[in-house]
């Protein structure tokens, strides 16, 4: 089936309205209304990106900007939201074809290419808030410095520290300045032989979902 | 003294640069915020602690 026609079906299955309705049920009408009209940004769709793009779009967030250069490989798929059908895909594509089964009206703006210092503002300054969901260690720190240095009126939530089988109560999200928040345990680092898990990943992705739903309903602190 | 990360630290004088280098940060991994705002990259050098700042030094870990 091509991702055209799959949205089709899906949205033969329920209208924009009933699902409108059906959050606003679960969320309450004001806090939907703020959901169903923000913008988000997730730069880099590995295990932290392509879980918090899936949060945001059963929470029902209007519109998503999903940037990431690669294409999904099989070892993604122990913590990443893609199938093995879709090896070989470009995430952007994979993750907009998995999100619109989920929730069919999500407006998605798709950048196939790598973030930099040069082409971050321009990429990013459509949206309310910006997610960091990178693995490199220096592009997550180049990504922070660009975007508190340049496009200083976004929220940014950013992570660091989720690898291995540390304590999922390790996880937290700390606000660093009024706009900036991290979670994660800040420590735990992939290079100390401690793999990615699925679950941990997932726990620290949630949490930047979540601080983006809370900064949404206008809940600013972590 | 200045609040590094929420602990005194007897720091004053210094510049940022200074102080990232004396406790072995990886300055490529890092991120500076000082009295709530981003310190530039470009102003490590330059930038001395005071008396009474707050600063927290964010240092990313990779995995994602």
């Amino acid at each position: 089936m091509t991702e055209e026609a799959g949205k089709a079906v899906q949205r033969d299955k329920v209208s924009r309205e009933e699902m409108y309705a059906a959050l606003a049920l679960r969320h309450g009408e004001k806090i939907q209304k703020k959901i169903s009209n923000a913008t988000v940004a997730i730069c880099g769709l590995g295990g932290l990106g392509s879980n918090i793009a899936i949060a945001l779009a059963r929470a029902g967030i209007g519109r998503l900007i999903l940037i990431d250069f690669d294409r999904v490989d099989i070892t993604n798929l122990n913590r990443q939201q893609y199938k093995a059908s879709q090896i070989g895909m470009y995430k952007t594509e994979a993750l907009s074809e998995n999100l619109k089964e989920i929730a069919p009206y999500v407006e998605l703006e798709t950048h196939t290419l790598r973030i930099d210092e040069d082409n971050a503002v321009k990429l990013l300054q459509d949206a309310d808030i910006i997610c960091e969901a990178f693995d490199n260690p220096e592009c997550k720190a180049v990504l922070t410095n660009v975007v508190l240095e340049k496009i200083t009126d976004k929220y940014f939530i950013a992570a660091s520290g989720m690898a291995g089988l540390g304590s999922a109560n390790n996880i937290k999200t700390r606000k660093i300045t009024d706009k900036f928040y991290i979670c994660g345990d800040e420590v735990s680092d992939v290079k100390d032989g401690m793999g990615l898990i699925s679950s941990r990943v997932m726990i620290c992705a949630a949490h930047e979902a979540h601080m983006v739903l809370r900064i949404l309903a206008g809940e600013a602190e972590a | 003294m200045v609040k590094v990360n929420g602990q005194e630290k007897d720091v004053a004088g210094k510049t940022i640069a200074e102080y990232l280098e004396a406790t072995g940060y990886d300055l490529k991994r890092v991120a500076v915020e000082k009295n709530g705002e981003i310190v530039p990259k470009a102003k490590y050098a330059e930038t001395v602690f005071t008396d009474g700042d707050t600063v927290e030094v964010v240092s990313f870990v990779g995995g994602g």
